[in-house]
């Protein structure tokens, strides 16, 4: 019964075990269902996995289903970011074993109930408990928001590397602040129309009304909340990367001010879509994006100055090539912000692109190529912060030698050849007509699928490994029930 | 160091690997390679009578209601608008023109009132661009006077149309393009049904995306256009399609080609397309699903039928 009982008090009250949870779940959850749509679907796979696990769709309801898959992911995300949160910043011992108790029951209950729901028949108990387990995540946020409150002379800082005030309000600690708070109010924006739409079972995905001129109040709600929550899900990773990293110095100090402003700006932004505000909030968005962005340009400058500096501290004049080798050393400290880096081409750089050349290009394509940009470059932002919380996790567990050289890059260049095909295939219609693509498209969707498909082993062989490491008296579960991320911040 | 060196070397392995795949996949398509030619049977010059009544709309199956009228019971096919072709450019309807730089049928407009909200393009009376002319995927051939069928495309429908060449045919036998609401009810009849034959559908029900019909090669030139009606339950070589006609007897109201509807709406410029085609996946084939584009565009998957 103890043995059972130290695994358990593993998974569920360490950190690392927390995140190892949540990681599993999400792995078995994107193994299964992305076997439901794209090249899967065309081989015949989807049809063998529905009747495999007695799986009951109904074509009228896809909207639903992809929503409750959307949220039942994206929670497990946010659990994962909250135990990172709890675990690298100082807070109440209460706070912290509250929160993750909370959430941790709040995202098992969303992912378990809401799949069963969507995917398994319409048992209304299971909508209840999957509408239950969102709520508590809800109120884990507001108790996160208590527990980070930054004017508590507690946590102020004196260390002058740390961006702070004169009075020492620890600045850093004000961005993750801002950003929880501003995650908790935008929440509501996707939770008060959805209990409108919901009620009248009304559902829609926002790709399918880009290019009406006219959307309801509601409309625009759950429009800005799904873009907003991603948003708010990337500036957080970018946050506790920074921390893990241990950002500091002039670099920090002007990062941090740039994010707290860019977090405000960008949600009040967002926020003004349900407002008379409306025509000018796209302005204000963007207003918000840039020092957001640059704050994380300021974070990769300054990770990669550090990762040349200590990789070349032996060397007198270090030349161009031994620079770039000290850069590339370690791949898990080196991966997240090049993945941020990145994502600038997949990502923000294909968002500025479409909004420049909105009437020139994109819109003079019939609307579901318009969708295929959309939905790919949200998916593609998706996968990146995955991508960077696996490489976290990486050096979490204390990956050493060979294997974190395969693992670290095992992740960015299968990730990054899936991102670099998804975002060609966005793009095609720029360059190849519909008659001629079927060649371009094959070979973009090797790339996709081999890239995540790679990456989904390499996640399944980690996984097997840490449960075969459960069953270990001595296992490395046992050194980490009790570490904390604050603990491994980087000298 | 060596550690790393391995990885990289590795890495450039799989880089180079996947490069190659590629690079294999860019080889020319061949637009003209053979098409099998099937008689469905199905004659495109049939209209279906539609009654006047309450129907089921759109996804959240809203009570609409519509006037009695008649729609085509298959998409116009190449043969029937290279004749309006022919005719059209002999009695000065239509000329050779060029549009944005391109050579194609023009053919005047009368244009749509412009209210000048955000993102509207004015439409403006004038000569607008029916069909492309030097379209390498289009299915039809020019002789200087004469329109006729690629060979094999003859009851497939006609594609690469644009709205405004769609919206001329329709006028060319007293008809017009079925406002968004027709073409729901002539497909989906009185009741909720997502597709027009029922609940379900299967490979065999329609012409979508690798649905494995006999027209596709999805190593070369992927998905190509089927016969109109040809999913009509008839076995053509040993492959066997479902009937999947809707409840007014309507063929390919799901798949094949994305079909032109004839709203104009107030403060866009954008025409909405029905039915999903070739092109898309089994999701986008269903009734209540909306594709939209400008009136100039036009497409390999993309075609129309006409109501009255």
């Amino acid at each position: 019964m103890q043995l059972v009982k130290d695994r358990f008090n593993y998974l569920f009250n360490s950190t690392k075990g927390l995140i190892l949870v949540a990681i599993a779940m999400i792995g078995i959850v994107t193994a299964i269902w992305g076997m439901l749509s794209g090249p899967m679907a065309e081989m015949g796979v989807r049809e063998v996995v529905i009747k495999l696990l007695g799986m009951d769709i109904v074509q009228a309801e896809r909207e639903g289903r992809i929503i409750i898959l959307y949220h039942s992911i994206a929670m497990a995300i946010v659990a994962i970011e909250t135990y990172m949160v709890t675990s690298l910043l100082k807070m109440k011992p209460f706070f912290k074993t509250a929160i993750n108790a909370i959430i941790t029951v709040g995202y098992i209950l969303t992912m378990i109930f809401g799949m069963g729901f969507a995917y398994f028949g319409h048992n209304w108990a299971f909508h209840g408990l999957y509408i239950f387990g969102l709520s508590l995540i809800f109120f884990a946020g507001v108790l996160l928001i208590i527990a980070l409150w930054p004017w508590n002379s507690e946590y102020y800082v004196t260390d002058k590397e740390y961006a702070h005030t004169k009075k020492g309000l620890d600045l850093e600690r004000a961005a993750f602040f801002a950003t929880a708070v501003t995650t908790v109010i935008s929440a509501l924006f996707g939770a008060i129309p959805s209990s409108y739409f919901g009620n009248g079972f009304e559902v829609f995905l926002a790709e399918n009304v880009i290019r009406l001129p006219e959307k309801t109040t509601m409309e625009y709600s759950i429009i800005g909340h799904l873009h907003i929550m991603l948003a708010l899900i990337g500036i957080m990773i970018t946050l506790i990367i920074g921390r893990w990293l241990n950002f500091k110095g002039i670099l920090h100090k002007v990062a941090m001010p740039l994010m707290i402003l860019g977090t405000i700006v960008l949600n009040l932004g967002v926020w003004g879509v349900v407002t008379p505000l409306e025509p000018i909030a796209h302005m204000i968005i963007y207003v918000g994006a840039t020092p957001s962005m640059f704050a994380a340009l300021l974070l990769l400058i300054w990770d990669w100055n550090k990762l040349i500096k200590d990789g070349t501290a032996q060397i007198q004049k270090p030349n161009l090539g031994q620079k770039l080798r000290a850069l590339v050393r370690d791949p898990l400290k080196f991966g997240p912000t090049w993945q941020m880096l990145f994502m600038n081409f997949t990502t923000s750089g294909i968002g500025i692109f479409m909004a420049i050349k909105l009437d020139e290009i994109f819109r003079v394509w019939p609307a579901r190529e318009e969708r295929i940009e959309l939905t790919g470059h949200w998916h593609v932002l998706s996968a990146i912060i995955a991508t960077i919380i696996l490489l976290y996790y990486g050096d979490m567990i204390g990956l050493k030698g060979k294997i974190r050289q395969w693992y670290g890059w095992l992740i960015i260049i299968l990730s990054d050849v899936a991102f670099g095909a998804v975002t060609i295939f966005e793009m095609k219609r720029l360059f190849i007509t519909e008659a001629e693509q079927q060649p371009l498209v094959n070979g973009l969707m090797y790339a996709i699928d081999f890239g995540l498909g790679m990456l989904l082993v390499l996640l399944a062989v980690v996984l097997v490994w840490r449960l075969t490491d459960l069953f270990k008296n001595k296992g490395r579960w046992t050194e980490e029930v009790d570490h904390e991320l604050s603990q491994e911040v980087t000298k | 160091m060596k550690r790393i060196f391995l990885t990289l070397r590795h890495a450039q392995c799989i880089a180079l690997s996947l490069l190659t795949i590629l690079l294999s996949a860019c080889v020319p398509v061949d637009l003209d390679a053979p098409i099998p030619a099937y008689d469905t049977g199905i004659d495109p010059n049939i209209w279906a009578q539609i009654p006047a009544g309450e129907f089921y709309f759109g996804q959240h199956e809203d009570i609409e209601t519509t006037d009695a009228y008649e729609i085509m019971i298959t998409d116009v096919t190449v043969s029937q608008y290279t004749t309006f072709l022919t005719v059209a450019l002999a009695e000065g309807q239509v000329r050779i023109g060029e549009f944005k730089g391109q050579k194609a049928i023009i053919g005047y407009y009368p244009g749509d009132v412009f209210h000048g909200v955000k993102h509207e393009e004015e439409i403006k009376a004038g000569d607008w661009i029916f069909i492309p002319l030097d379209d390498p995927a289009s299915r039809f051939i020019f002789n200087g006077t004469t329109f006729a069928p690629v060979p094999g495309y003859e009851n497939h429908p006609m594609t690469n149309v644009t709205w405004f060449g769609a919206w001329a045919y329709c006028g060319s036998v007293d008809g017009r393009l079925p406002i968004e609401i027709e073409w729901e009810k002539a497909g989906r009849g009185t009741n909720t049904r997502p597709f027009p034959w029922g609940e379900e559908i299967l490979r065999e029900n329609a012409n979508f995306y690798a649905s494995r019909d006999p027209f596709e090669d999805m190593s070369s030139f992927g998905s190509r256009t089927s016969p109109v009606g040809f999913y009509n339950g008839k076995t053509y070589d040993g492959y066997a399609t479902l009937n999947s006609a809707s409840p007014y007897g309507l063929y390919d109201m799901a798949g094949n080609v994305w079909q032109w509807t004839g709203d104009v709406y107030e403060g866009m410029h954008y025409r909405f397309l029905r039915g999903g085609s070739k092109d898309t996946y089994d999701m986008d084939l269903r009734l209540w699903v909306r594709n939209n584009a400008t009136p100039t565009y036009f497409s390999p998957g993309v075609g129309f039928r006409c109501a009255r």
